[in-house]
Order: C-alpha cells, then structure tokens, then sequence
C-alpha cells in the first residue's frame, strides 16, 4: 500500500504542477498540453505505470480487507473508537470514491464522453505557418463552468484530502521511518500537503466560476 | 451504586452465545472491575444459575490474565490500565455496562469471557528469544549498554501480553504485541544478532495464527495498559523490510 501509494501521490502533485499553469493563461497551458502529447513514449510510460500502480493499489487494499474482515468474524456488541481517525477509518470507501472520481474525470476530459467541447482546437501562426491544436485550456473552462460538474469535481477533492491527509503519514509508519522528533511533524506535514494539495485543484473550478479565469 | 451489566454468556466454544441483562445493586464504587464481577457471580450461585467465566491471576495489573471488552473499550475507559485495576468509581450510578470476551480469530472463545490466548506463545516460539548459547552468568557489566536503549528496551518488554491491542484493533492486528517483543529484544545488543530472522519468523507466524493486518490508527496505543507505543510496530515494519530486501 505504501508503495503504491506513495507512486500515486506522487502523480498527484505531479498533474497538479501541469494543471497550475491554466493560470499563466490559454499559451502556456496548451503548449503544455501540446509538449506532453508530442512526448508519446512519456505520456504511454507514465499512463501504463499509473494503471499498474492503481490496480496494485486497489488490490493490495481489496486484499487486506478480506484478511482485516476474516480475522474479526464476531463482531463487538458495543462498538467504540477511542481516537482514531475518521479519514483512518474510511480509508477503502474514499479510495474507491476517488477511484469512481477518476474514472467520472478521464469520461469528461480524455475520453471527452461527457462535453461536446473536449474536441475543440485552437489555430495559431508558427513560424509562418497556420498550427491547429487541441484546445485544452479552453475545454477546461469550458468543463468548469459547469457548476454540477464543479461541485463534483470540489467534493472529491475533500475525498481526495481525506484519503491522503491518512495516506501520507501512514506510508511512514508503515515503511518503518519513525522517530519521537520527526513523528508529529511528518503528521502535520501530511495533513498540510493533503488538504494544500485539495485546496490547489480546488482553485481551479473556483476561477473559472468566479470569472477569474475565463 | 446500582449498574446493569449486559454480560456475554457461551458455554463452550462450539456454543453460539448472547448477551444476558443482569441488573445489579449496592456496588461499592471502590470495588475493583472484578471484584464486581465477583459480586455479581456470588448472586448468581446463591440463586443456582452458572457463574459468569472470565480470566484473573495476580489482580495487580502485571500478569495479563484479565481481558475484558467493556463499552466497546479494551481494559474498559481508564487509560494505561488493565481491568483488574478500574474501579467501579470510573461509572456512574445507573449506568449500562457491556462486557464482551476479546474478538479475533485467533482468540477462540473458551466460555463466557474467556478465550484462548495461546496464538501469542506461538508467535514467540516462533522467533520471540535469543538462541546465542550465554554460557555460564557472566559479569553484569561485560556488555555495557546506553541508558536511553536498556530504558526503551524495557519499555517494550514491559508488555504482559493481554491481547488488548488485538481485541481493539479494527482489524485484530496483533502488531503491537508482536512489535514490542521483537523491539524489547532489538533494542539490546545480545538480540541484534537474528533481528531480521527473527522479524521475518514472527510476522510469518502472526499471518499463519489469522490476526489481521496493522492499518496505522492506532487505537491498540491508545488502549495498551502498559502505554506501549506504535514505534515498536514501526521498528518491527523496518526490521521485516530490511529481512525482505536481503533475503528475498
């Protein structure tokens, strides 16, 4: 789980950098768009070796709630928390939550099922030349101005946050990297880089809502 | 005082078991948790019924017999406390009061209250000592060791046993228990020697016993009686990783 999940953080920071730069304006974000889709081998590498990390993931935990279940088949009576977490405590149901999210994210902007505008380009002069190219800064827009999709999208951030407010910390305990000194502020780390990491995607939806990026 | 308890009564193993009501008066409030149970089992013979079974030994909070879920809470609601040693002064008057026997498969239930803790004795058999032939006692400051590492080490071996991190464990993970025996002895220079094999033997033997998996919430720290910290799930964690890299 640590390992995987550590992987997928990392795609998680990594997508977020890319999508940040929707605020240096339509150029900067399409010509990433562009540089990423002209890198096939990256773009095929990376996507093959997230399948392979999300499946390990999904796996790992369907595997480890089979054991956790087996191993408890009489429950208690009176069922009590004394203080764990409740990110902790549901940490299978907003995986799957943000795997359902994911699947909902790659319809609507990859696989462009769910916004007639997911195809749309743009045309610009290169050297001379007349260059069409997809529109990705545009579709994003487009996508977000949708409040019900904003809404989804806002709510499985907050998922997302809870999921990696436990995720991030737990990798340590459970890679064994633990001490009196570092313990406490690698869990409030955790927490800052969760919900900092939610509140940055969140951002994005807010703009083009608020008109700030349009 | 006055409480009702609501006990969990099963004959045997194979029997399916339920929760009885037994209201009880005139509870001293500085009775011991057990010796309430004791009350309660003195009325229960004088009017014939089967008294209610439930392990004890030293009573003193350092044998690790008494293992009792009350209100959903190993040890019941005092922190750093075993069962033994909560007094009735911890309820209120008229509280309703559950009582359960610890839950895992791996503790099989004998008869009411009781269950079979012998998993444990074989995760230590399994790899919990030191095998280096000592010889004959020699001189008790060959092996000088630092203050801070024979404290932590003794911190950790100060674990009875109880089975209240598995009863408490969402998952009845017995990492806690299985952690502190292995760090009790890594912390010291004569258990050094087999950590690795030792972590690996153990670990291997905790998933053969049916104890579930460590999901990092820690709720086994929060109700250990000897206030035993998941650091030693962690070392345990480092030590079964470093066995896996460099033995395959």
């Amino acid at each position: 789980m640590a390992v995987s999940g550590l992987a997928l953080g990392g795609f998680v920071i990594g997508h977020l950098s890319g999508n940040l730069l929707l605020f240096l304006g339509r150029d900067a974000f399409n010509s990433y768009a562009e540089w990423l889709h002209g890198n096939q081998g990256l773009l095929w590498g990376a996507r093959l070796g997230l399948l392979a990390m999300i499946a390990l993931h999904v796996r790992t935990a369907l595997v480890l709630r089979k054991r956790n279940t087996d191993a408890r088949p009489v429950r208690y009576a009176f069922e009590s928390t004394v203080q764990a977490s409740q990110a902790s405590r549901s940490m299978l149901l907003t995986g799957l939550l943000v795997l359902a999210y994911v699947i909902l994210h790659l319809a609507h902007f990859t696989w462009g099922w769910l916004d007639s505008t997911a195809g749309a380009t743009e045309t610009l002069t290169r050297a001379g030349e007349e260059v069409v190219r997809h529109d990705t800064y545009g579709m994003v827009v487009a996508g977000f101005q949708n409040v019900f999709y904003s809404a989804i999208y806002i709510a499985a951030m907050v998922v997302l946050a809870l999921h990696l407010s436990h995720g991030f910390h737990s990798l340590f305990q459970s890679l064994g990297l633990r001490h009196p000194s570092y313990t406490p502020k690698i869990e409030m780390g955790a927490r800052v880089l969760a919900w900092g990491i939610a509140g940055a995607y969140m951002s994005i939806p807010f703009a083009v809502l608020s008109g700030g990026v349009s | 005082m006055r409480v009702t308890l609501h006990v969990w009564r099963q004959n045997g193993p194979d029997d399916k078991g339920q929760i009885v009501r037994y209201p009880l008066d005139d509870v001293s409030e500085h009775m011991s948790f057990l010796e309430m149970l004791d009350v309660l089992n003195e009325t229960l013979i004088e009017s014939g019924d089967e008294p209610v079974a439930f392990d004890h030994d030293c009573r003193e909070g350092i044998c690790g017999a008494c293992s009792l879920m009350i209100n959903g809470v190993a040890h019941g609601p005092q922190a750093g406390t075993t069962a033994c040693q909560l007094h009735m002064r911890s309820f209120k008057d008229g509280d309703e009061i559950y009582i359960e026997p610890w839950r895992a498969k791996a503790f099989p239930v004998i008869k009411d209250l009781v269950v079979d803790r012998s998993a444990f004795d074989r995760i230590i058999s399994a790899g919990g000592y030191v095998s280096v032939n000592t010889g004959s006692a020699q001189d008790a400051n060959l092996v000088p060791i630092g203050k801070d590492d024979a404290d932590e080490a003794f911190d950790y071996a100060t674990c009875i046993g109880c089975g209240a991190c598995v009863a408490s464990c969402k998952n009845a993970s017995a990492m806690l228990f299985v952690g502190a025996k292995f760090s009790h002895l890594e912390k010291l220079p004569q258990g050094q020697v087999e950590a690795d094999r030792r972590a690996t033997a153990m670990v291997e033997q905790m998933d053969i016993e049916g104890f579930g998996n460590c999901t990092n919430q820690y709720e086994c720290q929060a109700v250990c009686p000897k206030e035993i910290k998941v650091d030693a799930i962690a070392r345990l964690n480092r030590a079964f990783s470093r066995s896996t890299v460099k033995n395959g």
